[in-house]
């Protein structure tokens, strides 16, 4: 499959960015070191470049029966101007995708997908869209930077009257910004570091990104690459479809539990809430390697006697433990926080023990 | 980016310096950069005699791990006890304080097969 650009592309080439292939588009993984832009977002404030995610609107009468019909939250408790984080369950017990959805108005929502799932979640809605709901793909019109970090509203509050510190966290504002009009701020994000995420056209893209980088200057705002997302996201112990949560993974297993309301129907629920009720067999957790070493997706979680009890997930070196984390799936019974099980690699049992996530707690 | 003239290379983009029957073993600058930050240099075969191509050990970075393949057949002999500590150094002087392992060749090790600067420089189109 031929890769997709970002319009910003050349900026960060030019910024140093080591640019590789993720979900279907060249992207920016790195400008100087991942641990030095994971701090800099945990303890200053860094700008992604995320255009490669996709946003589809969805407008009309019964938008928001369509809504309740594909997504597992319920979406009648958003109001103007409220984000909500929920997935699109599929009907044969999996995940399609997750995303955050945006009411414009009673009968406009904006949805934002993960960019490998574009066509495919495009697809599966409107195979449901039998509410004559308007859609449209925006997704190459616009771009969106997540300024991420505990000095981001300050950075960013030249940029717009909006009051950002004051913003309540899932929530956004169609505003004028950096002197464009009609710019998404949204306090919203992937790192557990607060911050805003802006959506923007393409056309309003490259101003906008030089305002933030120069009203962000006097805070040390640097670009930081989807390295860094990585880790940041798997500190705070949120899921990467793909990796964390697939077409073939039960939500509840997932620990998605606490956005799928049964207050509701929506595809599959009926399933959903008789698995729920029978209790589940395997569940996603957190573990902390306490010998020395790195878990990496794939490799084999397994009980003190070596038999194989699961599969990790993700992993990494968390930056700011200086030591392995990781997720995977295990059976119930080895899922209380504080047990002991194994992680192998490269042959050997390393020891590891199941933690309650965040791994790195809100400062 | 910086390979010394007077290292040896493979394609594994690892650098040998010989000194006598004595090879000293590091990952090149090129390596380090693609990897990033290295966090662990897990080397487990001191005292071991292997050949050309086998695993000597792994180098993790924060984002992946690879693999580190013995560039000469020979008995490893050390690792280097200041990259256990601060695998950093990989990164900071990969040709420096940051060399991995001491290898004791093997009689006709094939020291002629490995790459020149030239050839190394050719093969990463740096």
């Amino acid at each position: 499959m031929e890769l997709k650009h970002i319009p910003l592309e050349s900026i960060h080439v030019q910024l140093g960015a080591k640019m590789v292939p993720f979900a279907g588009f060249l992207m920016p993984v790195r400008y100087s070191s991942d641990i030095e832009e994971h701090q800099t977002v945990r303890n200053g404030v860094g700008i992604f470049d995320v255009s490669h995610m996709g946003e589809f609107i969805l407008k009309g009468e019964r938008a928001r029966d369509l809504i309740q019909k594909v997504s597992a939250n319920d979406v009648s408790l958003l109001y103007d101007g409220k984000v909500q984080y929920s997935y699109l369950p599929n009907d044969r017990g999996g995940v399609v995708d997750d995303l955050l959805i945006y009411q414009i108005s009673a009968i406009e929502y904006m949805v934002v997908v993960n960019a490998s799932n574009i066509e495919k979640d495009w697809n599966w809605i409107q195979s449901q869209n039998t509410f004559e709901v308007d859609m449209v793909d925006i997704s190459d019109g616009m771009c969106l930077f997540a300024v991420q970090g505990p000095r981001a509203a300050q950075a960013l509050q030249p940029l717009t009257n909006v009051k950002l510190d004051s913003m309540s966290y899932y929530t956004f504002e169609k505003t004028a910004f950096a002197g464009y009009q009609n710019v998404i701020v949204s306090a919203t994000g992937y790192t557990g570091a607060g911050g805003f995420e802006i959506y923007v056209s393409n056309e309003q893209a490259e101003g906008v990104w030089k305002a933030i980088m120069e009203a962000g200057a006097p805070f040390g705002i640097k670009p930081i690459g989807l390295g860094a997302r990585d880790t940041l996201r798997l500190e705070m112990g949120f899921c990467l479809y793909g990796n964390d949560v697939d077409d073939t993974i039960s939500p509840l297993e997932a620990g998605l539990g606490w956005v799928t309301k049964f207050s509701k129907d929506f595809i599959n629920s009926d399933q959903l809430k008789k698995q729920k009720e029978q209790g589940i067999p395997r569940r996603l957790v957190g573990f902390e390697l306490l010998d020395r070493g790195i878990p990496r997706s794939h490799y084999e979680l397994c009980d003190a006697d070596g038999n194989r009890i699961g599969e990790v997930t993700s992993g990494t070196q968390s930056p700011t433990l200086g030591k392995g984390i990781g997720m995977g799936y295990v059976p119930a019974e080895f899922s209380k926080p504080g047990t002991e099980i194994f992680v192998k690699v490269r042959d050997r049992l390393l020891k590891a023990q199941v933690v309650k996530m965040p791994f790195v707690k809100k400062l | 980016m910086n390979f010394p003239e007077e290292l040896k290379y493979t394609e594994d983009h690892e650098w040998i310096r010989i000194e006598g029957d004595i090879a000293v073993v590091g990952i090149t600058d090129f390596a380090q950069s693609e990897l990033g930050d290295i966090v662990y240099v897990d080397i487990t075969t001191v005292g071991q005699t292997l050949s050309k191509g086998d695993v000597f050990g792994s180098v993790e970075a924060v984002k992946t791990v690879s693999d580190l393949f013995l560039p000469l057949d020979g008995e490893v002999l050390e690792i280097n006890p200041e990259v256990e500590k601060s695998p950093e150094l990989v990164n900071e002087d990969p040709y420096g304080r940051g060399w991995m392992i001491r290898l004791k060749l093997a009689d006709g090790a094939a020291v002629d097969n490995l790459l020149s600067q030239e050839a190394y420089r050719d093969l990463v189109g740096a």
